[in-house]
Formats: structure tokens, C-alpha cells, sequence
């Protein structure tokens, strides 16, 4: 269930509290902010560069009042935010949208590249909890794998599996051969995926041949990130309100676009 | 069968009930418009479409000020050759009003856009000459009286389906340009688009949209907005739509009371998500009920009686 509050979408502008690199394209950047601070793993915020844009992020952490998103320069917008200092205003509305589920027993969370970035908000939350993990994180090449110090700590009693396109790290080849390999061994409670649209899509259609339910984070483009302009339907939902986490059952609804189509900025159905 | 108090008319156009949908709300997509229709939703507006596609303006493209927005979307749209397959589309699987949203850069993009849309299918088309956030068009026109009697007459000798005009609060007088459209052939009025605002970041001490500018919506209107339809409704014979904040049942009786044959939801859709029609028309109803009128239609300008 997602709840829209309305202080939630006042934008707060705040100072930028630390800056970490986590590799040549990504950073990790913190900041104060009670409200985001209660955010459940899979939330997003609308993060405003002054003068430059507003774009949506997963939150990646929260404690404490504390609230980190971690971002990949990949243009205009992500490219200025990563060249910000610390101590540079940015705005803040949020935290939007619903969340994982956290109820089931036996999980195995799939990111891919940057996708990682809420489910590893998820396994903090969730590793304490007796819960049985299997966490398969995948990316082109070993520095692009993220936070792996953090996630083998958190992990030590649960099983990671990487998969490096290249084979820098892990296993050699694309994350969805790692989680058929395993899904041939073991059944799970649920899935939880986040990831480049395409490999969503096959983790959709995988989870399905085994039956088991998945939820899965959608991206597409947002503008008021509360379900009014429209930028981001998809089918029925709008993935800043009913969503950005669709469940098994909604996302056979959407099958005909979820992985092939999106719109763009124009509002034009485009090919994914 | 029931009579349904909640049946109204618009122009021509028959409305199961008088709760719409406002322009530029969700409407890229027609398994949203079947949602809200499931939610009883009376008749749908698109978002206002062009000739060509528009990409709108960078973020940020909406700010909330306490419980409104001011957006400057920049009218992102697919284009009207685009959009003639969600048309059809609508047309296949809804079974209420379709209106169609026009804008244009010239009085002649109005008009062809205008035919185009009626013939891919739309019972009737709204033409946007309010917006205030985009150069060259809506309130461009709008606000000059010799171009939006240009633009409404032209429509109006080209395309055989009702032409609602959306009018702007941003005029010293709207009865003026209502009188103005009228003359030019408007079957009815809606009243109205967002007010002209914008918004400052006082720490970084700059406009918080990229546009600077942008039209401000939702409950801190809604007293301004009712006071254009209760002027327009002394002025006009043509059925009055109203639009501006309308949140609630009895914002909606309000409108009607003070003139308004049908109301337009947008802003509330994200105060009070798609649940929003259905908790008006059931407001509505029982408030029929209540005060033993049998149509909704009896209490339209009501309060103008004193
Ligand atoms: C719910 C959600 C969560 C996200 N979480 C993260 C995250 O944790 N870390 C991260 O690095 N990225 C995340 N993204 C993606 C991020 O928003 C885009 O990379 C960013 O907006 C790109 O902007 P740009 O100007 O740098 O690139 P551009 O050159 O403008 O665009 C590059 C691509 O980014 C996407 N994009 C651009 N603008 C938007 C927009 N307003 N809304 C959505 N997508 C857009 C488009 O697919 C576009 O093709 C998330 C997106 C969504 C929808
Ligand atoms: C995000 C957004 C986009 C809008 N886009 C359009 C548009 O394309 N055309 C138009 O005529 N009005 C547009 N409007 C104005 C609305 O249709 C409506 O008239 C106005 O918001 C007042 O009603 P409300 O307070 O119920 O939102 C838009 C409003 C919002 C908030
Ligand atoms: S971003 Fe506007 S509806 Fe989702």
C-alpha cells in the first residue's frame, strides 16, 4: 500500500551532508531529512539539482534522521548531481511510493547494475530478522558491482551468488542463468528484483515458470512523482503512486508493455 | 429501471454522472481512464494535444504551495496524429464522453486539430486558450479578445460536434471573454484553467520551476474559481463546467449551486487518488436525497436565487 501525504511533497532544501564514491560512475550522497528518514526499502525521493532538474531516486539508506540515495552518472542531470560538494543546497520531496513486502521466510533478492540500490535498503532491513537470503547482485564488470564490502558483512550466515558479464567477478555471464541454476535447486517464498527493465522481464517470466511470486521495482519517467501528470502509467498504474513495486498478479495486467514499452517525455509510446 | 439523479447534460453530451475528468490528469493512458470509469468517473478531457509533439519543459515541472500546485508542464503531448490511436482506443472501450483537449500555436492549428480529433472519434473538443505557462498559445489567445473569437469561430464553422471553451481567471473581467465566446459559437464554458503563480527556494534562493512561471491548482483556489462561475452563470445561457479545487462532495455542490452544470477533477486526484469520483457522486447523491430534489440538474445556479 502506498499513502501520499501531503507534507511529504513539500520540497525541503537542504545542505548535502557527505559525499562517498563508490566507483568511476557512482556516488553515494547523504543527507538530513526527518520525513525521508521513515522511509520503507523501495521508496524513491524527487531530488532537486537548483536550476538543473528534478529526478527520482531509490533511497539506499535511512538511519537516524539520515537519508542516503546513490546515484549513476549517466546524464545531464546525475552527471551535475555527482559533481556537487558537500555542503551544496539540494531539495528533497518524499519519500514516495510503496514498498517490498517483508513478511515472507525464504527470500532471494536479484539486482542488477544500479537496481541494486533498493534491495540492498531491503537487506539491511530484513537480515536480522531469521530470515533465509539469497542475494544475486549482477553488473558488466567487478567495480560496477556495488557495495560488496557491505553486502558480504551483512550476508556472512546467508548466500551471495555474483555474475559479472565479463567475468572479473563471480560468475561469468548474465544474472538470470544464476538465478535459473538456482531455481532448478530450491524453491522460494519470494523474489524480489530490481534491474534493468529487460532483465526484470526475464526474472518475470523465469519466476513465473517456477511459480513463485515476485515483486518487482519499475522505473519509467516521473515528473510530479504523485500520480497526476501521467508521465509514468503504465497500463492501469502509475508507477509513482500504485507502484514503483508491482506484485505477480499486477504485473501479468501489464505484461504487454512491462520490458517493451515505456512513454517518453512527449507522452509517445516508445519501444523499450 | 432507477432514474439516476446523477444524469446531466452538456451541449448535447449525455453525462452518467457531472464528476469529470479535468484536462492534462493522467490521460496517456485508456486502461486509466477504464479504472476511473470503473469509479464512475462522468466523461473524460485529454490532456491538451497539438499539431506536432511536444516534449514540455525540464523538471521541475510541479511544486506543491501548502494543499495546491503551481505545474508548468510545458503541455507534453504525443501530437494529434500520435494520439489518434489512444483515441480510437477510448472510444472502442469507454462508454462516456470522450473530449479532446485542443491547443495550437496559430487559430488555424486550433482548427486542425479540432477536425482531426472529432474525426478519430471524440464526442467534442475543449479548447485550451488558458494555459498559462506556454508562449504563443492558451492564454495568448485567451487573453486577446480579437484572437479567441478568431480561433472559437473558426472551430466552430469546421467541426459538426460541441466546442467547449476552457477560460482563463487571468483577465480583470471573464464575463467579458465568455460574452466574447459565446458570440463566437462556444456550446459551452469551462471555468476555469490554473492561475498564473510561482514558487521561490528561499535557501537557494532561486525559482524552484524550471519555467519559472506555471498555473497554480487544487483547494486554495476553489473560492476564486466558484466566484467566476457564480459571475459567469448571470452572464452566459450556455452550460457552465467548473474547474479549481474541487476536493469533496460538497465542494461539487457548491460549483453547482453557483452555476455549474458539471465539475472537473484534477488536482484531487492526487490529494485524494482515483477513489475521488466515486466519494463525490455518492456525496452528491445522498445531498440530492437529502434536500428531496430529483436531478441533479435542479440545483444548478440555485444560490443565485437570494
Ligand atoms: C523510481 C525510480 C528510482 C530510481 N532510482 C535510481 C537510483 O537509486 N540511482 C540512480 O542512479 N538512478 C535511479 N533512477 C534513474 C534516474 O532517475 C535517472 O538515471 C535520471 O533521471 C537520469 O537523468 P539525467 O538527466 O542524468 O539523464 P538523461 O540523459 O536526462 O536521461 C537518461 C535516462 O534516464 C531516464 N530519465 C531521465 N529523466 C528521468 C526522469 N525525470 N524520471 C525517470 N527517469 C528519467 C531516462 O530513461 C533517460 O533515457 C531511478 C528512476 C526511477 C523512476
Ligand atoms: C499537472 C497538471 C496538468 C494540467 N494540464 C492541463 C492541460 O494540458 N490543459 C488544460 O486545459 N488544463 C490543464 N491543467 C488544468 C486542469 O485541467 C484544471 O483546470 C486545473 O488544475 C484546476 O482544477 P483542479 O484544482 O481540480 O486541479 C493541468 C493541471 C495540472 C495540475
Ligand atoms: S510522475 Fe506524474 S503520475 Fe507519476
Amino acid at each position: 500500500m502506498s499513502a501520499y501525504l501531503r507534507k511529504y511533497n513539500i520540497m525541503r532544501t537542504i545542505p548535502i551532508l557527505n559525499i562517498k564514491t563508490e566507483n568511476q560512475t557512482t556516488k553515494t550522497i547523504t543527507f538530513n531529512d526527518k520525513l525521508c528518514s521513515r522511509a520503507k526499502p523501495g521508496q524513491f525521493i524527487m531530488l532537486w539539482i537548483p536550476r538543473v532538474d528534478e529526478i527520482p531516486l531509490s533511497i539506499m539508506n535511512s538511519q537516524k534522521g539520515e537519508v542516503s540515495v546513490t546515484v549513476k552518472a549517466v546524464g545531464s542531470a546525475t552527471n551535475s548531481l555527482n559533481s556537487m560538494k558537500k555542503g551544496q543546497n539540494i531539495g528533497v520531496r518524499g519519500p514516495f511510493g510503496n514498498w517490498f513486502s517483508t513478511r515472507s521466510n525464504k527470500c532471494l533478492l536479484i539486482g542488477g547494475g544500479v537496481g541494486i540500490v533498493p534491495l540492498y535498503f531491503l537487506l539491511k532491513k530484513i537480515v536480522g530478522d531469521d530470515k533465509q537470503i539469497t542475494f544475486i547482485n549482477g553488473a558488466k564488470t567487478e567495480n560496477e558491482l556495488l557495495f560488496m564490502s557491505s553486502i558480504k558483512i551483512l550476508c556472512k550466515n546467508q548466500t551471495i551468488l555474483s555474475t559479472t558479464e565479463d567475468g572479473s567477478y563471480g560468475y561469468k555471464g548474465i544474472i538470470t542463468e544464476s538465478l535459473t541454476k538456482i531455481l532448478r535447486q530450491e524453491k522460494f517464498d519470494i523474489i524480489y528484483a530490481c534491474g534493468p527493465e529487460s532483465m526484470m522481464r526475464n526474472v518475470f517470466d523465469i519466476a513465473e515458470l517456477y511459480k513463485i511470486p515476485l515483486e518487482a521495482s519499475l522505473e519509467r519517467l516521473m515528473r510530479c512523482g504523485i500520480g497526476l501528470c501521467g508521465s509514468c502509467v503504465i497500463g492501469q498504474y502509475r508507477v509513482c503512486r500504485d507502484g514503483p513495486i508491482f506484485n505477480s498478479k499486477q504485473l501479468r495486467k501489464i505484461q504487454d508493455e512491462f520490458g517493451f514499452s515505456r512513454l517518453d517525455f512527449n507522452g509517445k509510446k516508445i519501444p523499450i | 429501471m432507477k432514474s439516476n439523479s446523477l444524469e446531466t447534460h452538456i451541449a448535447g453530451l449525455h453525462l452518467n454522472s457531472p464528476t469529470m475528468l479535468a484536462s492534462g490528469i493522467m490521460s496517456y493512458s485508456v486502461d486509466f481512464f477504464q479504472r476511473i470509469a470503473k469509479e464512475g468517473v462522468g466523461g473524460i478531457v485529454t490532456k491538451s494535444i497539438g499539431l506536432e509533439s511536444r516534449k514540455g519543459f525540464e523538471n521541475p515541472t510541479i511544486v506543491q504551495i501548502n494543499n495546491g500546485f503551481i505545474n508548468a508542464m510545458g503541455l507534453p503531448n504525443p501530437g494529434i496524429a500520435s494520439y489518434a490511436n489512444e483515441i480510437k482506443k477510448a472510444k472502442n472501450v469507454l462508454n462516456i464522453p470522450l473530449i479532446v483537449s485542443v491547443y495550437g500555436f496559430s487559430i488555424e492549428e486550433y482548427e486542425t486539430v479540432a477536425k482531426k480529433a472529432i474525426n478519430y472519434g471524440a464526442d467534442a473538443v475543449e479548447l485550451n486558450v488558458s494555459c498559462p505557462h506556454v508562449k504563443d498559445t492558451g492564454l495568448e489567445i485567451g487573453q486577446n479578445p480579437e484572437k479567441l473569437f478568431r480561433a472559437i469561430k473558426k472551430v466552430k464553422n469546421n467541426v459538426k460536434k460541441p466546442v467547449i471553451v476552457k477560460l482563463s481567471p487571468n483577465v480583470t473581467n471573464i464575463t467579458e471573454f465568455a460574452t466574447i465566446a459565446v458570440e463566437a459559437g462556444a456550446d459551452a464554458l469551462t471555468a476555469t484553467n490554473t492561475i498564473h503563480a510561482m514558487a521561490i527556494d528561499i535557501e537557494s534562493t532561486k525559482p524552484i520551476l524550471s519555467n519559472i512561471f506555471g498555473g497554480f491548482s487544487g483547494p486554495p483556489i476553489k473560492p476564486i474559481i466558484l466566484r467566476c462561475v457564480y459571475e459567469l452563470f448571470k452572464t452566459v445561457t450556455v452550460p457552465i463546467i467548473g474547474s479549481g479545487g474541487i476536493t469533496n462532495w460538497r465542494d461539487a455542490i457548491e460549483f453547482m449551486l453557483a452555476g455549474a452544470s458539471a465539475i472537473q477533477i484534477g488536482t484531487a486526484i492526487a490529494l485524494q487518488n482515483t477513489k475521488v469520483f466515486n466519494d463525490i457522486n455518492k456525496g452528491i447523491k445522498s445531498y440530492l436525497k437529502k434536500k428531496r430534489f430529483k436531478n441533479v440538474e435542479q440545483i444548478v445556479g440555485l444560490s443565485q436565487k437570494i
